[in-house]
């Protein structure tokens, strides 16, 4: 293998693992953090694989800590609420191998749908957090977190942001360093976390917080790039590299450990330089604290806690104006949509004509929010599509949600939807839950899942059947359907809501993407039947437009899935062969 | 030497592949090289960008407002989202297709007409029918092939590095039909 290679930040951070002698990693997919577990999976001496959600990653990562080898669990920062009872407690009992957490921030919403800022919740958990700036810094950031893991008796979060998790740059590989697995002995006092135990615990947590916060001041990873005396800037991660592009004659704090900080070094800093900016993304993490002990510093005052950052935002805001550029010319948005083909698109062509609401869930489906489709009401996090159908019912009585559904993806109902359709069935819903089985997780680029048949490795796995499942768990009416029968959903759908029994539907199809599939038809128009009438159009298919007048169907990007044809009264649309 | 790349287009299109080839081959040149991509939601059939940056140093790693020197367009549309990314004296590479957005599906909006001349009137802009041309070899998935080709010598890069690199990777058993694609937009005026 060339020993110098471009690397994807997330490629970069399995290679740092895999160096590190890492021998157990659990994840849950998530955008910016999937291509992690994906990259790592390929390194036949580490065990990895998908877990069902965040929380279970973490705590499989504290078994394999407390049995004696390296672990890595990694999410994005949203999956860090999911995961963040675990971790919370795995502060206090410390590690036996080495565990970093990766935790993936997404200024700027690339794909999520909040901006929360994962260094809160760390200093909040008294968690140490590594930042890298780039592809190099991440593989060797994660191989420090396992010293500072070990050294210190600590789980460490490794914090990424969507800029560095998905760029790619230089890194010069190492060879993997084998580690001796740690004998395993029993210690209530560390390992079991009741009363009088935890008690003990949380006072070496701080102790081990004041410990690291002096040595930061003299770690290789926090260091002083000394320029001019009149500006300098204290900064981490991604926003380094802005800094350096903006203003690459100042001095530069560059702390590539973020908490806890490093007090005597900071106030150095600040002293040696007239004027000094904290430039972070997201949250005053960094700033607050220094302005605490009464140092003069300037962040927030000037710098947004939206989106992302960039070395223009500095230039106007340090000097007051940027570069000049062409003006930007007037062009209709391109939201992202629905697939060719997608199977959620069939679903959501029924319910909105039958006037349908959905409380929606985290997956590509929800984009079934916009025009024309626009049937998605509510989107707030992983399972939540079911458990609020159940509040409003309980809120306003049954007849309220007589034209109500929860849609749920397959990956996401295994993640928490299940608990909440637990909740359902012991507390009396009569609600309608759509399982919409695309057969994978979609959105993160296709991960399996425990209801695939196959485990991250490739390998071959039992395949949870949905079905048996949510009867299992006692739900009354369960039934799959062809998520492109449109009119066995159409039916399906008025006898459960006309019915006063929770019914679960399990729309099934393969997502439009998934590879192996072969697409035997395309769409075509009949240029003579059609009416030009644009009913066709209501369906969102990004392969179907109006050029000139004539409805056309682009025949590359056709999957031929043949809904449109249903919503053609004139059968101005054949389904024909692809050839 | 610095080269500011971008790459835009629609999801879907294979804007990503293109610019792993551009950055692959700068770095094999001896290049510091970074490059900046787009996952999730974002790439399901909406407005993509990617950015390649090489030179002896690079620090961000995307491209900024008033900084490209080539911006290479799958689509019409999006060439002219992302025109004014341009910095004096740069360029506009153009596949001359149209992708209506949903917005224009749905009639909200419409889709500018005469974009290319619009584009010429403040850019130099250089445009190819890169679909006809993956067509007539007999596979529309080349497109991004045909347009690296017709983008190659606007690049700063040895061209022969780029077929190579383009070479090895793509899968084995298209590389032939890659490199006629690359060959001939490399050939297109």
């Amino acid at each position: 293998m060339e020993n110098k290679i471009i690397m994807l930040g997330n490629e970069a951070i399995a290679r740092g693992a895999y160096e590190a002698g890492v021998k157990v990693s659990s994840a849950y997919p998530g955008t910016p953090s999937t291509e992690i577990s994906e990259a790592l999976a390929k390194y036949p001496e580490v065990y990895t694989e998908w877990a069902p959600n965040e929380k279970v990653a973490v705590e499989v990562a504290f078994g394999a800590s407390v049995a004696g080898v390296r672990t890595l669990a990694c999410m994005k920062h949203v999956g860090l609420n999911v995961a963040s009872d675990p971790i919370y407690t795995f502060a206090y009992t410390g590690v036996n191998g080495g565990a970093v957490i990766v935790v993936a921030d997404d200024p700027g919403l690339a794909s999520s749908q909040n901006e929360q800022d994962t260094r809160m919740i760390a200093r909040s958990c008294h968690v140490p957090v590594l930042e890298p700036s780039d592809s190099q810094e991440a593989k060797d950031f994660v191989k420090l977190g396992y010293e500072i893991s070990e050294k210190y008796d600590t789980p460490v979060i490794l914090r990424t942001t969507t800029k560095l998790a998905h760029s790619q740059s230089v890194v010069t590989l190492e060879d993997r360093v084998e580690i001796e697995d740690k004998p395993y002995e029993r210690n209530v006092s560390k390992y079991v976390m009741m009363p009088a135990a935890a008690k003990g615990r949380h006072k070496v947590v701080e102790q081990r917080e004041l410990d690291l916060a002096e040595d930061a001041n003299v770690l290789s990873v926090n260091k002083i790039e000394k320029g001019s005396d009149k500006i300098g800037f204290i900064t981490s991660g991604i926003c380094y590299e802005y800094v350096k592009e903006a203003c690459p004659n100042a001095s530069v704090l560059k702390l590539g450990l973020v908490n806890p900080l490093p007090k005597k070094l900071i106030e150095n800093f600040v002293k040696s330089v007239e004027k000094v900016y904290v430039f972070e993304e997201l949250e005053p993490v960094i700033e607050e604290q220094i302005k605490s002990w009464g140092l003069n510093v300037l962040g927030k005052e000037l710098f947004t806690k939206q989106g992302e950052y960039s070395a223009n935002l500095l230039k106007k805001v340090v000097y007051g104006k940027s570069d000049e550029v062409y003006a930007k010319l007037e062009t209709p948005n391109r939201p992202p949509i629905l697939c060719p083909g997608c199977p959620h698109r069939s679903v959501f062509s029924v319910l909105n004509k039958l006037k349908i609401h959905a409380s929606g869930d985290i997956g590509c489906y929800t984009l079934g929010a916009v025009a024309p489709l626009s049937v998605i009401d509510t989107c707030v996090c992983m399972g939540a599509s079911i458990s609020a159908l159940h509040g409003m019912e309980k809120a306003r009585g049954k007849d309220f949600i007589k034209n109500w559904v929860a849609v749920i993806g397959d990956g996401t109902f295994l993640h928490t939807g299940v608990n909440s359709l637990i909740n359902m069935v012991y507390n009396k819903a009569t609600g309608t839950v759509i399982i919409l089985d695309n057969r994978t997780t979609g959105m993160t680029g296709h991960q399996e899942h425990a209801a695939t048949g196959k485990t991250l490795k490739g390998e071959d796995a039992y395949a949870i059947n949905l079905v048996d499942l949510c009867k299992a768990i006692g739900v009354p009416s369960v039934k799959e359907i062809n998520a492109f029968d449109v009119k066995g959903l159409e039916e399906a759908l008025k006898e459960s809501l006309n019915g006063n029994v929770l019914t679960v539907i399990i729309a099934k199809a393969p997502c439009a993407l998934l590879k192996g599939q072969k697409f035997l038809t395309k769409c075509a128009i009949d240029k003579d039947a059609c009416k030009k009438c644009g009913m066709c159009l209501k369906i969102g298919c990004p392969a179907i437009s109006k050029r000139n007048g004539e409805i056309v169907i682009d025949e590359t990007m056709c999957n031929g899935c043949g809904l449109c044809k249903n919503y053609c009264k004139f059968g101005a649309i054949k389904v024909v062969e692809n050839v | 030497m610095s080269k500011n790349v971008m790459i835009v287009g629609v999801g879907g299109q294979g804007t990503l592949l293109t610019s792993r080839i551009i950055g692959k081959s700068a770095l094999k040149e001896g290049y510091d090289v970074k490059i900046s991509e787009v996952h999730g939601m974002a790439q399901r059939g909406g407005s993509v960008v990617t950015f390649v940056r090489y030179g002896d140093k690079v620090s961000e790693p995307v491209v900024e407002e008033g900084c490209a020197d080539v911006i290479i367009s799958f689509e019409r549309l999006e060439a002219m989202r992302y025109a004014h990314y341009l910095k004096q004296g740069g360029i506009i590479v153009v596949n001359d297709c149209r992708i209506d957005p949903m917005t224009v599906v749905t009639g909200a909006k419409t889709y500018p007409e005469g974009i290319i001349e619009t584009l010429k009137q403040t850019y130099s802009v250089y445009s190819i029918d890169g679909q006809e041309i993956a067509k007539s070899l007999g596979n529309s998935k080349v497109l991004n092939s045909v347009v690296l080709g017709y983008s190659a010598r606007h690049l700063g890069l040895n061209v022969e590095t780029l077929k190579q690199t383009l070479e090895s990777i793509v899968p084995p058993k298209t590389v032939e039909i890659n490199v006629n694609a690359f060959k001939k937009g490399y050939e297109s005026k």
